[in-house]
């Protein structure tokens, strides 16, 4: 078993070295998660300092992004918020990602009554509008960053679910397994060291899709003003208090609003790419 | 098989899908309240309620009762009235509220759905048409990019250049007279519709291309029969099922998408209502536009599958899926 997976992973790596996408979106999420991190030391201002005597002040070399409002700094702010809608949005995709492999690994895995009673479970999930249930649930577990990973918790791990399901499904039948459990492997021991692994890559690359979906769900709701609680910066809250601006005070909204786009962008290459050097059908 | 029998058949094993799925959207949307960490009665009335106050909205929603009985009476009150309760704000109950401002949203999600097929047709076309041409790369290429922004931002775009530079449209609200609802609504669902092409495009695209490449359009070729005839006749015929079935898997997000591009829009429709109703802790209300929307969902489903298989003589059979 171990010689074709190895020979996958070398066309992996040399198929990844050669990808433009993946390169231009590493570099793109590596610079901006360094921003992230770095964001407490290169914010000139705090961000959530407020000088009233000094709002809505135009882009200037004091401000170079002017300030909101209530005088805050916009360009402190959008660092800052880099670090929160980041940091959420990674520790939001992780409970979605194991739930739904597994999921989809006993679906495939063992098909009938399993297999049946979780794609109802999924069928279900699926059924809501994915914004309207997220909402609804973040509204039932309160606003924040608790509310925001426990939502996608419960509700983000259907796509995994399918298309790991999928794949499980047509690896149950191969010679290969039916060696293993012929062999007298259990039910778990093929499930995890054989399935599992090849199931790895798509689950992976899907991973990076989801969290382009979920940084730009948790912008959302900021927007809607249900994300991180203020005065915590967030991309989405600071588009929300911009738009009443948007005709006299532009520059409220045009940092926040480039920084998810570019952040969404960075991911989705990186997703993009992965797909490419892995060959995996998405 | 007669077709009386197999029509039959078909219609208890779409019973025997759906029906579970019904049961468990009810559950799901029962259980939402009783997420709220500790007392619903307390959250909903804020810190500052008196403890009589708590009492009485407990004993209102029936969350004195076992939880068995609180969901029959859930449930019944559902198949009975349609209703998840009445509004705990203006007492009104949750059906009317949502029918009356579904108009309006399903209005959205029908421009939406036409702006999309509209986009999606002609780009797909000229992709499949010249593979690796421009046009297929910046087809390839824009989908990765729109999947990062979030559409609430596409809206606040579209907003800045077609509504306060150009003027063409309302900036939000929706306007009254002859074609000003229609014309209030266009922006909305472009920013809706803009959210679905991506996905559209790239699998009409691949259905295309896998469609030029048949045996069946060499032949054509060979029997020289015009281009044109063979592209709109013959490979769009191809693409076009599978769109459509498509456009159902995406009805979830088309009518997520309608609802909240309404608080950008500030249009009085049903996301309004879930906003509105989310701002005053209104829980029947939320309860109810959750469940009218996945029992939509499901719906649409069930009509496009139906829809497909009498469009498909291939999936008459009852076991292509």
């Amino acid at each position: 078993m171990t010689a074709p997976r190895a020979a996958a992973r070398s066309t992996f790596w040399s198929r990844a070295r050669r990808s433009r996408t993946l390169a231009v979106g590493t570099g793109l999420a590596a610079l901006l998660v360094l921003v992230a991190l770095l964001a407490p030391v290169i914010a000139p201002y705090s961000p959530t300092a407020q000088d009233l005597t000094a709002g809505l002040l135009p882009p200037s070399p004091a401000h170079w992004l002017g300030t909101d409002e209530l005088g805050r700094d916009v360009l402190s702010r959008i660092l800052m918020a880099a670090q929160t809608d980041l940091r959420i949005a990674v520790t939001a995709a992780i409970a979605p990602f194991i739930i739904g492999v597994s999921v989809g690994l006993l679906s495939g895995y063992f098909g009938g009554a399993v297999d049946w009673t979780l794609s109802r479970v999924v069928d279900t999930v699926i059924a809501f509008p994915f914004y309207i249930i997220v909402i609804a649930l973040v509204f039932a577990l309160g606003a924040g960053e608790f509310g925001i990973v426990v939502a996608f918790a419960l509700v983000g791990w259907t796509g995994y679910a399918r298309v790991i399901r999928a794949l499980a499904a047509s690896m149950r039948d191969a010679g290969w397994v039916r060696a293993a459990r012929g062999g007298g492997l259990s039910h778990a021991r093929v499930i995890l060291r054989h399935l599992l692994p090849n199931a790895l890559p798509q689950a992976v690359v899907l991973l990076m899709t989801e969290i382009v979906l979920i940084m730009v769900a948790i912008v959302t709701l900021g927007y809607l003003g249900l994300g991180v609680r203020p005065p915590t910066p967030d991309w989405g809250a600071m588009l929300a208090e911009a738009q009443p601006f948007i005709t006299s005070n532009w520059w409220l909204g045009v940092g926040p609003g480039l920084a998810v786009v570019l952040t969404g962008v960075a991911l989705s290459l990186v997703a993009d790419g992965l797909g490419d050097a892995w060959r995996v059908k998405r | 098989m007669s077709s009386v029998r197999r029509i039959g058949l078909a219609t208890l094993r779409t019973l025997g899908t759906v029906l579970p799925v019904m049961l468990g959207v009810v559950v799901g949307v029962f259980f939402l309240l009783r997420l709220v960490p500790g007392d619903p009665a307390q959250m909903i009335l804020g810190e500052r309620a008196t403890p009589q106050a708590v009492a009485e909205l407990h004993e209102q929603l029936g969350l004195d009762l076992p939880l068995w009985q609180q969901f029959g009476d859930f449930l019944g009150r559902l198949i009975t009235q349609g209703d998840t309760g009445p509004s705990l704000v203006s007492g009104a109950s949750t059906r009317d509220l949502i029918l009356e401002r579904a108009p309006i949203s399903l209005g959205i999600v029908a421009l939406a759905l036409l702006l999309a097929v509209l986009i999606t047709v002609p780009l797909a076309l000229a992709a499949a048409r010249r593979p690796n041409g421009p046009i297929d790369h910046a087809v390839r290429v824009i989908p990765a990019i729109g999947l990062g922004m979030p559409m609430f931002w596409i809206g606040l775009l579209l907003i800045i250049v077609f509504a306060v530079h150009l003027g063409w449209f309302p900036v939000g609200g929706v306007g009254t007279g002859a074609g000003e609802p229609i014309r209030s609504l266009i922006l909305p669902a472009l920013a809706v519709s803009l959210s679905l092409v991506p996905p559209l495009i790239r699998s009409l695209r691949a259905q295309l291309l896998e469609v030029v490449t048949a045996d069946f359009v060499t032949t054509l070729r060979a029997a020289r029969i015009p281009e044109l005839r063979i592209w709109t006749r013959h490979i769009l015929r191809g693409g076009a099922l599978p769109t459509l079935a498509l456009l159902s898997v995406n009805a979830a997000t088309l009518i997520g998408g309608t609802l909240v591009i309404e608080k950008v829009f500030a249009i009085n429709g049903i996301g309004m209502l879930l906003f509105t109703s989310i701002g005053s802790r209104d829980f029947p209300v939320v309860q109810g536009i959750a469940l009218y929307c996945a029992v939509l969902v499901v719906l649409v489903g069930i009509a496009a599958d139906a829809l497909l298989g009498i469009l498909d003589p291939r999936l008459r059979r009852g076991s292509a899926r």
